[in-house]
Formats: structure tokens, C-alpha cells, sequence
């Protein structure tokens, strides 16, 4: 074995021994939820890069902000104690998902200057409550998301939102994939595309509101498309796409948690760098054999 | 009722550009029907206005003797493939089985939408693709693949949008067939800037460039050409026959 090998196998050791170790209770969390996420980055970032809407989710992502802001404001300011800022999260994301919506089905033209200004406001109405909210918060780790701050409420969250996902998805999934291969057809076969769309954007939403912990706002969108984007290259059926990119997401998280462990960095963004390393090698790779074959 | 499609008083604009002024039209049942016109003529949006895709300004649509949305379940289209996403991962059947949607809650198949998709597909001769993936068909597959889907709605109007555009010469005649056996049984309306091409089979010719203007086939000439276009042409003679064993000398 060459030193690096040696190296390596050194460190996959030292990174299961901190996972046995009872102190790093956070860090077996993260993994638990890396997994548990990836079912539902995998199965809506598949319908989010077929149906070419990663720019409208990325605007999702940016409202969730100013639901945060709101909701920090509510609970310190306003004093509704209870109203922790996952509520103002999941409720801004879903109000972002169906103006969004109606925006992208009903306005003919200039709809990338009405998603883009929501994604800008969104940033700023967060920025602005925090400003009103005596107090320090740290904004850093809602952008580039902590996963220190991940708790055990996050599992289970997690897991229902991935119980509904399975269910609508492997329901409809016939319904699915006509709207997102051709939705002007699926409306003429009387299927209600348009609330169809809006259904897929509030899934988004909510995927995006539970993961922003663990990746962080600005970052949540790569790992939504980036491995859906690399499954595509390998897959003939949309499932496989989907069962491909959930493996994709995992290992991306996973290896991502580990080496940003090891090598004492932020998760968020290691991960992300993994991701976006993958994906970029693919695209190569498939190019070069592309041109090979003919 | 033998009208296919009626249409009186109809205009339509886009945000202030007139698309269609004043269309009063007619299409029998069993025709076979081109719309022909310039890009940007209005070709596309007649047909989503028969689909119900579109709403007109005014005026009154009628296909199969009902409002467009009505009669859509009896209409068969075929949108133009250069629309739809080339990197996504279906099949052939994936594609035609789209065709029987909306029959059930949720949307699962039956045995009976599959053999109804298959046989769609043995219609335009692509059952040997039924497990290829759409995205390595060539552009003449894939029209006919997506005529397979329209087809697999059991229609009794065909839309037909650009059919001949990517339609390799040879593979022209074949084509021209598949759509002439389906003429026996269901009205065809197909959208094309290639007149030649229109002319060999079809019934008559409908004339969209804003204003509409119908022709039996046989009266096609460079005046109507010009008027239709609003330039000089060359009229190139384009006999499909003069090949191999159809040579005609009369």
C-alpha cells in the first residue's frame, strides 16, 4: 500500500472512532440526517432539474431568510414565545413557493425580473428584522448553514417530510413526469398542471426550509440539483434518476461530513465542494465519451 | 354536425400585436387540412386556440361542435418536439403512455393503456423503439413517436405542429403514408412552412398570415404564393413520383 493509501484508511479509522466516541453526539446527528435528507434532495432535486426550475427554487431558499428574520422578530420583539423561526421559515418558504408559482404560470413575460427582486427582498426583509431584534445573531449560520445547530427534532422532521414526499411521489409519479417533460400536453390529457407545479414548488420549499440548517441558504440549491444533475448522466427512466441522485446526495454528505471532520472545516461548504467536484468531472467525462462514439 | 372546426369573427393578439384578425373558417369532417403561412404568421397559435390553450379576443371557436377545453379529450396533438427538454430520461413508451393520462386518479396504467400505447406505436412503425431512450432518437423519430402519443389519446382531430421539419427526405414518402392511412379514419390539421411537401397529399390548404385564407390544393400558384407571403417566389416543381419506378412521361 502507497503512503496515501495508508493516509487515508488512517483517517476513515480516526472518523468512525469519533462517531462511536459519546461526545460527538452532533456528529452522528449529521449523518443521520445527511441520509434521511437525501431521500427527499434526491427525489425532488430529480423533478427540480428535469422541470428546469432550480432558479425559482434558489428564490425559495433566499424568502426563507426573511421568514427566519421574522420569525427571531416575533419571538423576541413581539414576544409570541413559542413562535420558533422554523414556523416563520416553513410558512414563508410555502407563501414564497405559490407567488413564485403563480408568477411563473401567469405572467408572460420579464418573470425572471419579478423571481429575482423576491429573491432580493426576501434577503432583505430577513436582514432588516434581524436589525429591529435587540440582541446578536449569528447570520452566518443560517446562510452557510451549522450542523451544530441540527437537534434531535430535526430527525424526525426530516423523516415526515420524507414520508410525504415517497407517498406523492410514487402516487403521482406518472402525473409527475408528463408535467415535467411536457406540461402543455399533461394539460391537455385534463390533468390540473398548474396546481400540479405549485405542488412541486411547496415540496420544495419545505425541503429547502428543513435542510438550510445542515448547508446553509446560499447553498442548499447545489445540493438540491447537483447530484439530481449527475444521476441524469447515468439514468434512462426518471426513477432511476431519482434512486441515483438519493445515492449521490448521500455519498456527497456523508464524505463531505468526513473530510470537513477531519480536516477541521465547515461542513456546509465541503460538502458542497465535493458535490459541485463530481459534477463537473462527470460533465467532462460524459463529453469526451460523447465525442468518442462518434 | 360534420364540422371538425368552426370558427366565426375570431381575432386574437398577443399583448397588443394582432396574431389573427377576423378568422371565419370552416374544416369538414374526414379533411386533411395544412396550414401553411410564414414564421410567426400565426400557425402555432391557431392550433392553441383549437386546443384551448389560447383564448381568442373574440369571435366563436368550435371543434367537434363543442367549446375548444370541452373537446379536448377527443383531440390528438402533436406539439413541435424542438420545445421539450432533450436530456430527459424517458423511453419511448414513457413518452406515448402520456397519451392515456388522465383516465385514472393519480395516473397509473392499465394493461389496456399499454397495449394501446404499443399499438400506437406499431401505427407510425416504431415498435422495434418501444424501450429506446427518447433523447437518441433522431428528429424524424421522435415526430413520430410524439404523433404516437397523440394518436394513443384515440383522437378524432389530429393537430399536427411542423410534422415535416427534421423528417429526413427518404423517410418523407413513409410518412406521408402513415398520416394518409390515418386520414381514413380521423380529421387531420397540420401546421407547415413546406408547401411542397403539403400539396401531394393533403385536401385543402388553409393560409395563415394574420388574416386566413382557405384554397383546395389544386389551386396553389405563385399568386396565391405571393399573396400568402407577401414576396416574389420561385415555384420549384416538386413531384414526389419522378423516382425510380413512378417516372411519369406524359
Amino acid at each position: 500500500m502507497t503512503t496515501v493509501a495508508v493516509k487515508k484508511v488512517i483517517v476513515m479509522i480516526e472518523f468512525i472512532t469519533a462517531l462511536s466516541d459519546p461526545d460527538n453526539e452532533f456528529l452522528r446527528l449529521a449523518l443521520y440526517i445527511g441520509a434521511l435528507a437525501s431521500l427527499a434532495f434526491g427525489i425532488i432535486g430529480t423533478y427540480v432539474v428535469t422541470r428546469r426550475i432550480s432558479y425559482l427554487a434558489g428564490a425559495i431558499a433566499h424568502c426563507v431568510f426573511g421568514g427566519i428574520g421574522a420569525g427571531i422578530y416575533l419571538q423576541t420583539v413581539v414576544g409570541l414565545k413559542w413562535f420558533d423561526p422554523i414556523y416563520g421559515a416553513v410558512a414563508s418558504a410555502i407563501l414564497a413557493a405559490v407567488i413564485i408559482g403563480m408568477v411563473s404560470l401567469y405572467a408572460e413575460q420579464r418573470e425572471d425580473t419579478v423571481i429575482g427582486a423576491l429573491w432580493a427582498v426576501g434577503m432583505a426583509a430577513g436582514l432588516l428584522f434581524m436589525d429591529m431584534t435587540p440582541g446578536y445573531f449569528d447570520i452566518s449560520s443560517y446562510l452557510f448553514g451549522d450542523i451544530l445547530l441540527l437537534t434531535e427534532r430535526d430527525v424526525w422532521m426530516v423523516a415526515v417530510l420524507d414520508a410525504v414526499i415517497l407517498v406523492l411521489s410514487i402516487y403521482f409519479y406518472n402525473t409527475l413526469l408528463a408535467i415535467c417533460f411536457d406540461d402543455e400536453f399533461a394539460k391537455l390529457r385534463g390533468i390540473p398542471a398548474g396546481a400540479f407545479f405549485i405542488l412541486l414548488l411547496c415540496l420544495t420549499a419545505l425541503t429547502v426550509v428543513l435542510l438550510v440548517r445542515m448547508v446553509g441558504i446560499i447553498m442548499v440549491i447545489a445540493l438540491l440539483t447537483l447530484p439530481a444533475a449527475v444521476a441524469g448522466h447515468f439514468s434512462k427512466r426518471l426513477w432511476q434518476m431519482m434512486i441515483l441522485a438519493v445515492f449521490f446526495c448521500m455519498a456527497f454528505t456523508w464524505s463531505g461530513l468526513a473530510v470537513s471532520y477531519t480536516y477541521n472545516l465547515s461542513s456546509g461548504p465541503t460538502i458542497i465542494a465535493i458535490a459541485g467536484t463530481m459534477y463537473i468531472t462527470v460533465l467532462i467525462i460524459s463529453r469526451n465519451w460523447k465525442k468518442k462514439r462518434r | 354536425m360534420k364540422n371538425a372546426v368552426y370558427l366565426k369573427n375570431v381575432s386574437f393578439s398577443f399583448s397588443e400585436r394582432p396574431v389573427l384578425e377576423d378568422v371565419n373558417l370552416t374544416i369538414k369532417r374526414g379533411d386533411f387540412a395544412s396550414i401553411v403561412g410564414p414564421n410567426g404568421g400565426g400557425k402555432t397559435t391557431f392550433l392553441k386556440l383549437l386546443l384551448g390553450l389560447q383564448k381568442p379576443d373574440s369571435g366563436e371557436i368550435l371543434v367537434l361542435g363543442r367549446k375548444p377545453a370541452k373537446s379536448r379529450f377527443r383531440v390528438g396533438y402533436m406539439p413541435q418536439h424542438a420545445n421539450l427538454d432533450m436530456q430527459f430520461p424517458v423511453t419511448v413508451m414513457d413518452v406515448v403512455l402520456m397519451g392515456r393520462l388522465g383516465r385514472s386518479l393519480g395516473g397509473r396504467y392499465s394493461k389496456k393503456d399499454r397495449e394501446a400505447a404499443a399499438k400506437a406505436l406499431s401505427e407510425v412503425e416504431m415498435s422495434g423503439s418501444a424501450n429506446h431512450m427518447f433523447r437518441e432518437l433522431s428528429g424524424g423519430q421522435r415526430q413520430r413517436v410524439l404523433i404516437a402519443r397523440a394518436l394513443c389519446c384515440e383522437p378524432e382531430l389530429l393537430l399536427l405542429d411542423e410534422p415535416t421539419s427534421n423528417v429526413d427526405p427518404e423517410m418523407e414518402e413513409a410518412f406521408l403514408n402513415i398520416l394518409t392511412e390515418l386520414n381514413q379514419r380521423m380529421t387531420i390539421l397540420m401546421a407547415s412552412h413546406d408547401l411542397g411537401f403539403v400539396s401531394q397529399v393533403v385536401k385543402s390548404v388553409i393560409c395563415i398570415n394574420r388574416r386566413v385564407v382557405i384554397h383546395p390544393t389544386s389551386e396553389i400558384n405563385g399568386a396565391i404564393i405571393k399573396d400568402i407571403y407577401g414576396g416574389d417566389f420561385r415555384m420549384v416543381r416538386h413531384d414526389h413520383r419522378c423516382s425510380e419506378k413512378g417516372h411519369r412521361h406524359d
